[in-house]
């Protein structure tokens, strides 16, 4: 039997009550909205990229525990990474989440993902597994320069 | 009339009831307003017919065939009654409410909207009772209008009144709200409409499992519901319509057994109700929703709607009780739904920590999300009952929420 713990870890639970970056960047050049039409989840992310650089990133929207500490804590580990480790980042955290193996991440994974192992719990939770990704669709879809909403389904 | 249900005793006609889910709790299943369980008695009809009749209707003139036909017609029948229509042929059967929606917004209401005309629905219909009638209003240029619900979750009826106007053509109103719980007086609602010359559709999909409901009595012209939240199969279901309606409306879609004759130059219809049923139909869940109205009559509709307004009360007390959790729907007359928030967690992470302890409900916006808007949340967590559910159960719920409440300290 899973604990309900293992998925509400006290690191997300405090994201999720108060949650980093939840603002307006300044001078943000890049922006994209992610919705999930199934339980009305809407994030927005907006990045200033400098020099290939993510130098701010911050989010708003609601949602639920999942999707906030995820959007919270992505914010935390993209900002100042170049473009294309910020989209490695994104790969890793979806391949987390979604990947065919349960086995435990392994080191050079956790050292990549940092904090964001948390979230390996979710897997266990399939019904819930799109809060935990979605405003990593919104970041994925930003860093491209796409303009278009991204929807979960 | 029965008028005490032994709820132990008719557990034990719904096998699914006793079991355990993965995290070694028993099922407490409190999601009916999304569908229903089945009885073994319906269970069993769906067995025996693909194991003893199944053939295709209407058409062979071999044993088998016979038979189906007889049942399908049989099961007609039964929906006939169960609704007080006059006659079985005023029983189209589709696959559910939302298709009996469709079938009256395309046949009847292209018919008899035209620009300018309107439509008028109320604040708490489920998107089922909206989409087809923006569709149809898209199409002619027709407005559709719509009756505000207040605080509480029901009706404003002098609104009602003052919206039903010299252009309105269709009046499509929930019996009871699948977000809320309301139940409309929809017999007022509908001697005003008639007053004004306006035709009422009324969606049955939450009501036929929880009230009586005889259509002559309420005087709608047209009234849907779906067998799976009766306790019945899924993909069948029932659009009442009075005969004379229907026989000025022209079929919506075209196909075998709808048919009198066809040549290449002309197609005659078949009477009612086939000319509205194109195709083969689902003969199986048309049977099985025979066979769950019969077990509904034989628990008896009035002892079932007694022993829920019960239990809806003993849970509407209970989760009062509950710190932080806020009911969204207080209407006056309810049925079977407890929509709720609770301060500072989302719905879905209430729903999660629920289903850990074996509790199912639904979270989301229900297909309802100008409801959402309206008691400006984003969704809702929905506990809904039917007459398997116990006091124990409520309990277990109210146990639950002490956890989610736990977590998220």
């Amino acid at each position: 039997m899973s604990d309900i713990r293992e998925l509400y870890q006290s690191v997300i639970l405090d994201h999720n009550k108060r949650p980093r970056n939840f603002r307006k960047v300044d001078g943000a050049n890049r922006r994209a909205e992610g919705y999930n039409p199934l339980c009305g989840d809407k994030v927005a992310v907006q990045l200033r990229i400098e020099d290939g650089v993510v130098r701010d990133v911050g989010f708003e929207g609601s949602g639920c525990a999942i999707s906030t500490a995820s959007a919270s804590m992505m914010t935390e580990s993209v900002k100042g990474r170049s473009l294309a480790d910020a989209e490695q980042l994104f790969q890793r955290f979806h391949d987390l989440l979604t990947g065919e193996t349960h086995a435990e991440p392994s080191v050079d994974e956790q050292a990549a993902l940092g904090k964001l192992t948390v979230f390996s719990g979710v897997r266990e939770y399939p019904a819930r597994v799109k809060c935990a990704t979605l405003v990593w669709h919104a970041l994925h879809s930003a860093l491209e320069g796409r303009a278009d909403p991204v929807s979960t389904e | 009339m029965k008028d005490k249900l032994d709820v132990k005793r008719l557990r034990e006609d719904f096998p699914i009831l006793h079991q355990t889910l993965q995290h070694g709790r028993p099922l407490v299943y409190l999601d009916n307003a999304a569908t229903t369980q089945k009885p073994r008695a319906v269970i069993n009809a769906l067995v025996r017919y693909y194991e003893r009749d199944n053939a295709n209707i209407h058409r062979g003139v071999h044993e088998l065939s016979q038979r189906s036909t007889a049942a399908f017609e049989d099961a007609r029948t039964k929906v006939q009654g169960f609704l007080g229509a006059a006659h079985p042929s005023e029983i189209v059967f589709t696959r559910g409410t939302t298709e009996a929606i469709n079938l009256v917004a395309q046949s009847f209401g292209r018919a008899n909207v035209d620009s300018g005309d309107e439509v008028l629905i109320s604040a708490m219909e489920h998107h089922s009772n909206i989409v087809p009638w923006q569709m149809l209003c898209e199409e002619k240029g027709a407005r559709l209008r719509v009756v505000p619900i207040d605080d509480r979750g029901d009706l404003v009826l002098d609104e009602l009144s003052r919206l039903l106007g010299p252009r309105t053509k269709l009046l499509a109103i929930a019996h009871v709200s699948n977000a809320l719980g309301t139940v409309n007086p929809v017999r007022e609602i509908i001697e005003l409409a008639h007053e004004r010359g306006v035709a009422v559709l009324v969606d049955g999909a939450q009501a036929v499992a929880h009230t009586r409901v005889d259509v002559r009595d309420l005087g709608c012209d047209f009234y849907c519901f779906s067998g799976h939240k009766l306790y019945g199969p899924t993909g069948i279901g029932a659009l009442y319509g009075r005969s004379e309606l229907l026989e000025a409306m022209a079929p919506w879609q075209g196909g075998g057994d709808m048919i009198a004759s066809v040549t290449f130059e002309k197609t005659t219809y078949n009477v009612l109700p086939h000319k509205f049923e194109a195709g083969t139909p689902h003969i199986a869940g048309a049977i099985g929703l025979g066979v769950a109205i019969e077990y509904v009559q034989s628990v008896g509709l009035d002892a079932i709607a007694a022993y829920e307004s019960e239990l809806l009360a003993y849970a509407t007390r209970a989760l009062a009780g509950v710190p932080r959790v806020r009911l969204i729907g207080t209407a006056r007359q309810k049925a079977s739904v407890l929509s709720f928030v609770m301060q500072g967690v989302h719905p879905h992470d209430v729903g999660t920590i629920l289903d850990q302890e074996g509790i199912a409900i639904r979270t989301g916006h229900h297909c309802a999300q100008p409801v959402m808007d309206r008691f400006d949340v984003p969704a809702t967590a929905r506990a809904s009952l039917a007459f398997y559910n116990t006091r124990d159960e409520i309990d277990a719920l109210v146990a639950g929420l002490g956890r989610v409440a736990e977590v998220f300290a």
